[in-house]
């Protein structure tokens, strides 16, 4: 036995509110992200992150007030992204209660603020989240690029030589979005995951394009026996459609030998 | 009860993460006396004393050395006369006698043995690189810790990990499996160190600070 392989559903927030909902049958409230993380942690989530999609100062200041309520009564890793642009905001986030903060843009636009924050808080506090595309969506070989902005910019960058370097200058975790099965419910891209799990020497963490319960276990299946090697799997519409929850997933994974952690619930 | 001094007494080295750990205590134990402190007085007058740690020996060793080693000679006394302490993390790694990570800094010697970095490049059994630093639940096995359940998952991030002497017969009580089997917790009269954060570990977290609480400081 090692360390386990980790599902942490992703909580989008706008304005402190969660976006498209969770459909949770026990929630009273299924827009509060509080009571959202906090019923996944009841269910098992090994992490819960919340990507933070509001722009404006106010918009933050509400995301710090959700963030410390949330650590008040969830005790699980707690990773919040979305809008960070400088170390004031990392400063922020983390004194608010986040365990994590993940970076995507401003790494690339200032690829220092990765030394920086890893320096202050040490790497195992900062994940750097990168969103990929393939170059040729028909051929993995022709290699995928970085894109910020939700998929909009193309940045140019070789997302593999990234990761590597984001690594290097000290992210701890890299959170690795396929931007082409991204909302799909096709599945995760394996062959980026495989080729960045090849590359870093810290956890990756996969996401983009789950729909089922079989591609979670393909995500962190071990790279030898054909799966994406991934060290944990982030799903978002999955889990909040209320089509399979939290344990179900973990049981699921467990009965085909994957390393997860027991709840009480899953004993 | 009639005692009028903080029932528990939480050491600040500055090395962050102490609003977790006050949180999970507040969520585990109530409405509990705590004061969050770095003044040896405290500890001294303190019925128990948590230290929490996430972060690097060096910097936890100097934080213990100021002021002529003060807040060192309070806590070891703290645990010669039989007074609960709970270590998390460095605050278990400082009970040692030093670690790898900072030569030539102490730790407080409580304790014989070091503490040892994770090997780099070993391979678990589907080939997967085992990955430093150790972050994320993994299972702890325990042996005769009324605090800790024989199994149990409970969430880890470190890099190094403590290997007591081995006259120190009987003081791992817990181990986890890494690459390597390493020890998980230590436990001797009061003492409870744990090289994972409770305060992470959802509910077998908070159970275990409340069990901590009534067998060692609320008797």
């Amino acid at each position: 036995m090692t360390v386990a392989r980790r599902l942490i559903p992703c909580l989008d927030v706008k304005n402190g509110r969660v976006v498209k909902g969770v459909r949770f049958v026990e929630l009273r409230d299924a827009g509060d992200p509080v009571a959202c993380a906090a019923a996944y942690d009841r269910d098992g989530a090994d992490e819960i992150t919340f990507l933070d999609i509001g722009a404006t100062h106010e918009a933050r200041d509400i995301l710090l007030d959700v963030v410390a309520r949330t650590a008040d009564q969830v005790f699980v890793p707690l990773t919040v992204g979305g809008g960070i642009r400088a170390r004031s905001d990392v400063d922020a986030i983390l004194r608010a209660g986040a365990d994590k903060v993940s970076i995507n843009s401003a790494a690339v636009k200032t690829p220092e603020l990765v030394n920086e924050v890893a320096d202050a808080y040490g790497r195992q506090a900062l994940v750097v989240a990168i969103d990929a595309r393939r170059v040729n969506p028909l051929d993995p070989a022709a290699g995928w690029r970085v894109y910020t902005h939700g998929g909009r910019v193309d940045t140019g960058l070789d997302a593999i030589a990234w990761a590597d370097e984001m690594a290097r200058r000290g992210a701890g975790e890299i959170l690795l979005t396929s931007m082409d099965r991204d909302g799909t419910g096709e599945g995760y891209d394996l062959a980026l995951v495989r080729a960045v799990v090849e590359r870093v020497a810290v956890p990756v963490i996969a996401s983009g394009g789950v729909g089922t319960l079989a591609h979670l276990e393909e995500g962190v299946r071990p790279i030898a026996r054909g799966g994406g090697g991934a060290d944990a799997a982030l799903a978002a519409t999955i889990f909040h459609d209320g089509h399979f929850s939290l344990s179900e997933a973990k049981a699921y994974l467990r009965a085909r030998g994957v390393p997860v952690r027991a709840t009480e619930e899953g004993r | 009860m009639s005692d009028a001094r903080p029932h528990l007494c939480m050491v600040d080295l500055g090395m962050g993460n102490l609003r977790s750990v006050e949180r999970a205590l507040r969520a585990a134990l109530g409405d509990v006396s705590l004061v969050v402190t770095r003044d040896p007085g405290a500890v001294r007058e303190a019925r128990a004393v948590i230290v929490p740690g996430q972060g690097a020996f060096g910097e936890c060793s100097v934080a213990l050395a100021r002021d002529g080693g003060a807040l060192a000679r309070a806590l070891v006394d703290h645990i010669a006369a039989a007074k609960p302490y709970l270590g998390i993390c460095l605050g278990l790694q400082v009970l040692f006698e030093g670690s790898e990570e900072a030569p030539g800094r102490g730790g407080l010697g409580v304790f014989k043995g070091h503490v040892r970095r994770f090997r780099e490049g070993m391979r678990d059994d589907d080939g997967a690189l085992v990955k430093i630093p150790h972050m994320g639940w993994n299972e702890v096995r325990a042996e005769g810790v009324p605090c800790l359940p024989a199994r149990g998952w409970f969430y880890f991030v470190h890099s190094y990990h403590v290997v007591p002497a081995p006259d120190e017969a009987g003081l791992a009580r817990a181990t986890a499996s890494h690459g390597e089997t390493f020890v998980a917790a230590v436990s001797r009269a009061s003492v409870l160190g744990v090289q994972f954060h409770p305060e992470k570990s959802q509910r077998e977290g908070l159970a275990l600070i409340k069990r901590f609480y009534d067998t060692e400081v609320d008797r």
